[in-house]
């Protein structure tokens, strides 16, 4: 569990430049991280290929905090 | 000056398509030559390329078929490790006046000019973000902004494809993709070979510099935008057409 949130939360960090203490799995990415829509779009990219699966997007859309995205992932591994 | 950049020119084997892939060669760029059905004319033009000293490869799919557009852009990757410039060009006509003009004559020409414009912008989005940049060119019509009898089809797909350029562009701008359309005007090619003597002379009293375009007119215009000399232009149609409509 906890290896999935830190690959998901190094992507963030990389990807959003934000501070490592901000991603929580509450924050939500456009509120807390102020990410915008293609940024979320990208990030979902990042973890398809950082974790070597596909998320359909009709699944991507409701990814709206980093506890959805390291849920939905570890779901998919479990 | 597009030295070790890699571009897909869909429809690249015949007209303005063919004109395009040998511009963006000569300017240094290996290209992919998709083509719908001419296999023996997109084997033409890889050779021509190939004679101007860099790489290209011809690659058959519909543009408006997700699974095979997607193929292509990996294979893209896989041979050439980036995807720098994509030429919407691919484009069809079934002219017919409105009232006699078949639903299938529609669809066909929605399908393939506008549709396809979406599915191959949409394949190479993704690679283009990783990279922080990319540009595309959608070859739209002047038609797309004056309208045309007998062309209810090709007009609205024209004219859709212009729309898209913007939303695009506007999309894509943080990411460093820069995306524009060139409307060419009446360009001596296989498309307007096809017209009668008296159409060409009533189109030609229509331009102010009152002579066919030439594929070359619009392929160096491609090549501007895919160029670094074109760094700040994004959204935007520019009409090759001898002045026609402004």
């Amino acid at each position: 569990m906890a290896d999935v949130f830190d690959r998901v939360k190094e992507i963030i960090v990389d990807k959003l430049d934000v501070e490592e203490a901000k991603v929580t799995m509450e924050a939500s990415f456009k509120d807390d991280l102020e990410a915008d829509s293609l940024d979320v779009v990208e990030l979902v990219m990042e973890l398809e290929d950082e974790f070597d699966m596909e998320i359909a997007d009709e699944e991507a859309e409701k990814i709206n905090t980093v506890g959805d995205a390291v849920n939905y992932i570890n779901n998919l591994q479990g | 000056m597009l030295s070790g950049k890699t571009a897909i020119v869909t429809g690249g084997s015949r007209g303005i398509g063919r004109a395009i892939c040998l511009e963006l060669a000569a300017k240094g760029a290996n290209v992919v030559v998709n083509y719908a059905g001419s296999e023996a004319k997109a084997q033409g033009v890889v050779e021509e390329i190939e004679k101007l000293g860099v790489k290209a490869v011809k690659f058959q799919s519909d543009v408006a078929n997700e699974d095979q557009v997607k193929e292509m852009v990996k294979a893209t990757i896989d041979t050439f490790g980036s995807v720098d410039i994509l030429v919407n060009n691919a484009g069809i006509t079934r002219d017919n006046l409105l009232m006699r003009m078949k639903e299938s004559e529609f669809d066909q020409v929605i399908n393939t000019n506008l549709k396809g414009v979406f599915v191959c912008t949409k394949a190479v989005t993704r690679q283009m973000m990783k990279q922080r940049s990319g540009r595309i060119i959608n070859v739209a019509s002047i038609v797309g902004v004056s309208g045309n009898p007998g062309q209810a089809n090709y007009v609205a797909a024209k004219a859709g494809v212009i729309g898209l350029t913007k939303t695009t562009a506007k999309e894509l701008a943080t990411r460093n993709i820069l995306v524009n359309a060139v409307a060419p005007g009446f360009i001596s090619t296989d498309m307007t070979d096809e017209l009668t003597d008296e159409q060409k002379e009533g189109m030609l009293s229509l331009i102010p510099l009152a002579k066919l375009g030439q594929p070359e007119d619009v392929a160096k215009v491609v090549r501007f935008l895919a160029s670094d000399d074109a760094n700040y232009i994004t959204g935007q149609t520019i009409h090759i057409d001898g002045g026609m409509v402004m």
